[in-house]
């Protein structure tokens, strides 16, 4: 497994090389004018041009600017905002929201989700599975924002169970509604890949082996029957997790918190390069290791799978 | 499986500790008062002559206090930092500083500390944003070049520690009125010689002290309890929290985690909720916010006035705000507003009064239009609504394909601008710089001027401004540009829409957290209910 390891890890160059230079070249080489709506009415003056087009190295061909932006990264600075804010302040003060958020997620999403697919797949037909099918549908078919402002007007405007945004320093209990709202939508394809996954399974040859050597139900349920229904449910929160590690613009908006998501929106808004270059690189990066994860788990769950 | 149970509860575990650590709020004490101000990221460093645009500033105006001030209500000058401000010519000034004002780092303020502002931002190289502000200054135009010629202005010239002179290009009688801008505030010593260092703690001579900040999240400022000024502060402490979403804003004022909110949302205008649901701290006064449609004179299509005239008077004002404002927005008749010192009614007359049968007639004189007729405005600043709205009217009245087409952001659109790209009428946002008529005149109808966008340009207009500035009193200035007003209006380069005013919203919490009317929060009025 080391091999493979390492094998998947040189990979990630090329990708992040590749990933960086496309974004560098979309976020300064769309744009004739960078600086065109950065002195509110007025023109900027010409000086104020030529500071800002030397700092960003702006008169080299792109080629040569992504260079010198890369050597500047590789030694671990992430350069500066327009505002002169250094990039890696702001994505140390934003990150630790975005993962404590994306964790209280998934955990949600998992916990939930799976038991509800649990409860349903080995039930079959009644009443939980039908409550299951709706309700899952409901939230698949409801935006996230609305959810998400749904739940804040309710709970934070009417009844006052909650505080309407999340504050700098957030407590797990702060945290509950965002993530719920975060991971709404995945717990409902959780619970339904679970169901669907479960009641597959059971038909299977290996099942039927199980109860035929007369194992306990305990057994056949859980260590047979469960952990190969997981495989592609850990698929999908692993990718999940991913995704969500790149921060969550709408509900991140809806409760003010102050995470990845926004910052790299407001960075494309503004067409603050540094910003938006250096926050794409580090997610990149966590999105191939949440990858890398997963696929590592196969092993872990499933004993037919092997890697070297 | 039970490798799996393992896995999963160690990742639970990490998940709880990650969450849970961090928690904990310090010093309710301390919280309680503390007043929380919506806000939004700065874009550039907190210096005032490089900052013009509105979170920044607003951080500076609680930070620093300039030679005048403006009265919270009426927007009327008078002296802070200024003992007096003389002048025989209005073209050289002399401003005597109040004995007693000190920087926050206790160094005092003297003339020189305003001379060096001055210079510092009208120079070159600084590339500061405010640097235009200095422009009517003697010798400007050596220092404000890229290669400058001069390193300072031979127009600022310090007497002694308390006085300095300032000789203009021109004379410019209403000059003492604008020096209330935030780009004409001192800086202290420290700015000079530890710049990093004063980034980081901005030092002003302002009623509130820097005290921290967290980039993208929150600014916090404390009491200066060595303040000189006549008002003495009150709060404790000001937070000024990041928001994204004015929404989310809003909705912590009205459940009390919030106590101050700088503009309303769309949302909560309709219906004029949020006088319900904020109550006694809902507040509306008049501003110095327009909206207009601008013309691209560029395009030879749109060279004849009662083409232009036409399309002004098939918008109509009243029920567009009506229906989208919740009526709170004033039908403009003017390019100024009624908050600005020089001020007349009316001056637009029957050509910003919608008037669909004078519309149809005029555009017939005018020989129709050809084509489509484009509105164009940024899309991320909520103008949708009433562009499209606006679009309709004219749709409606005259019967021409008036279509609204939107560029995705503001920087796109002032790329447009300044590439003199438009092909149709552009969206213009103007806030007044300083409480005088002059302030929606100068920088866009003179020829050339900065924010002349539209490539107007009229001798006469021109000759009515420079006599203006010229006048003997402020009085007969004012009239002045009144006189240039109409002419411009009888030009019509830019069709006014309507005045945005100052609204504002207080928690519960808050006694009184007041706007002046150049929508600049003033921070010595903010104060917090005693605590039962």
């Amino acid at each position: 497994m080391g091999r493979y390891t390492l094998r998947r890890l040189l990979q990630l160059v090329p990708v992040f090389l590749g990933t960086t230079f496309i974004v560098y070249f979309l976020v300064w080489g769309l744009s004739d004018d960078p600086f065109a709506g950065k002195c509110g009415q007025r023109e900027c003056s010409a000086s104020y041009v030529a500071q800002m087009t030397e700092r960003y190295n702006l008169d080299d061909p792109l080629i040569v600017q992504y260079l010198k932006y890369l050597g500047a990264l590789l030694t671990g600075d992430f350069g500066q905002t327009f505002s002169g804010t250094e990039v890696s302040t702001l994505i140390a003060t934003a990150y630790p929201v975005t993962i404590q958020l994306a964790l209280v997620a998934v955990v949600i999403e998992a916990l939930i989700g799976i038991t509800a697919g649990v409860l349903t797949g080995l039930r079959g037909r009644g009443f939980v599975d039908n409550l299951v099918l709706v309700s899952t549908l409901v939230l698949i078919a409801l935006p996230v924002f609305v959810t998400g402002l749904v739940l804040r007007q309710v709970l934070g405007v009417e009844l006052g169970w909650i505080r309407t945004s999340v504050p700098a320093d957030p407590t797990l209990g702060q945290l509950l509604v965002p993530g719920f709202v975060l991971g709404s939508l995945s717990m409902a394809y959780v619970a339904r890949l679970m169901r669907t996954s479960l009641v597959e399974n059971k038909r299977a040859d290996f099942v039927r082996t199980a109860i035929a050597k007369g194992l306990p139900r305990r057994r056949v349920v859980g260590v047979h029957m469960l952990r190969n229904s997981l495989i592609p449910v850990v698929t999908f929160l692993g990718y999940d997790i991913g995704a969500l590690m790149g921060g969550a613009i709408v509900t991140e908006g809806v409760f003010n918190i102050r995470g990845i998501g926004g910052l790299v929106f407001r960075g494309i808004q503004q067409q603050d390069i540094a910003t938006v270059v250096g926050i794409v690189a580090l997610l990149v990066i966590v999105f191939l290791l949440a990858n890398l994860l997963v696929d590592l788990l196969y092993a872990v769950l499933d004993p037919r799978i092997r890697y070297d | 499986m039970r490798r799996l149970v393992t896995a999963v509860a160690a990742a639970l575990a990490v998940a709880l500790l990650a969450t849970a650590c961090g928690g904990g709020g310090g010093g309710d004490d301390q919280a309680a008062q503390t007043i929380g101000i919506e806000w939004g990221e700065p874009e550039n460093p907190l210096i005032p002559g490089n900052t013009t645009e509105q979170n920044g500033g607003d951080v500076i105006d609680a930070l620093f206090a300039g030679l005048v001030k403006y009265d919270v209500n009426t927007a009327d000058p008078s002296n802070e930092v200024a003992e007096s401000i003389t002048t025989t010519d209005n073209r050289n000034f002399t401003i005597r500083i109040e004995p007693g004002w000190t920087f926050h780092d206790g160094t005092p303020v003297t003339a020189q500390s305003f001379v060096d502002s001055w210079n510092w931002t009208a120079y070159g190289p600084n590339a500061a944003e405010a640097q235009s502000f200095m422009e009517k200054i003697d010798g400007y135009d050596e220092v404000s070049t890229e290669a400058p010629t001069a390193p300072t202005m031979r127009g600022l010239r310090v007497v002694d520690p308390q006085t300095f002179t300032v000789a203009l290009t021109a004379p410019f009688t209403i000059f003492p009125l604008t020096l209330g801008y935030s780009a004409y505030y001192p800086l202290p010593q420290k700015f000079f010689t530890d710049r990093a260092g004063y980034e980081a703690a901005p030092v002003g001579n302002g009623e509130f002290r820097f005290e921290s900040r967290t980039p993208n999240q929150s600014l916090t400022l404390v009491r200066n309890d060595q303040y000189a000024g006549s008002v003495r502060p009150q709060a404790q402490r000001l937070e000024f929290r990041v928001y994204s979403e004015i929404q989310t804003a809003y909705d912590d004022v009205v459940s009390g985690n919030l106590d101050h909110i700088r503009a309303m949302p769309s949302a909560a205008l309709a219906g004029d909720r949020w006088r319900t649901d904020l109550g006694g701290g809902a507040h509306q006064k008049e501003g110095l916010v327009t909206d207009s449609l601008g013309f691209p004179l560029y395009d030879p299509r749109f060279a004849n006035p009662d083409l232009r005239k036409a399309i002004s008077m098939a918008i109509d004002r009243q029920a567009i705000v009506n229906q989208i404002f919740g009526g709170v927005y004033r039908p403009a008749t003017g390019y100024a507003t009624s908050a600005a010192e020089g001020f007349v009614p009316n001056q637009c007359g029957e050509f910003c009064t919608f008037n669909p049968q004078r519309a149809q007639q005029l555009l017939a004189q005018a020989g129709g239009f050809q084509g489509p007729l484009t509105l164009t405005a940024n899309s991320d600043g909520g103008h949708d609504p009433y562009m499209q709205a606006v679009a309709n009217s004219i749709r409606q009245t005259l019967g021409i394909d008036a279509r609204y087409t939107p560029v995705p952001s503001f920087s796109e659109q002032r790329r447009l601008a300044n590439d003199r790209g438009f092909t149709g009428l552009f969206r213009n946002g103007w806030q007044g710089d300083y409480p005088s008529i002059e302030t929606f005149l100068t920088q866009l109808y003179r020829t050339d001027a900065s924010t002349n966008d539209y490539g107007y340009s009229n001798p006469a207009v021109d000759a009515a401004l420079s006599q203006a500035d010229q006048a003997p009193d402020i009085a007969s200035a004012d009239q002045g540009y009144a006189a240039a007003e109409r002419l411009v209006l009888n030009d019509m380069p830019n069709i006014p829409l309507w005045s945005r005013p100052v609204i504002y919203g207080n928690s519960a919490r808050v006694a009184e957290a007041e706007h002046n009317p150049l929508n600049r929060q003033d921070t010595a009025t903010y104060r917090l209910n005693p605590q039962g």
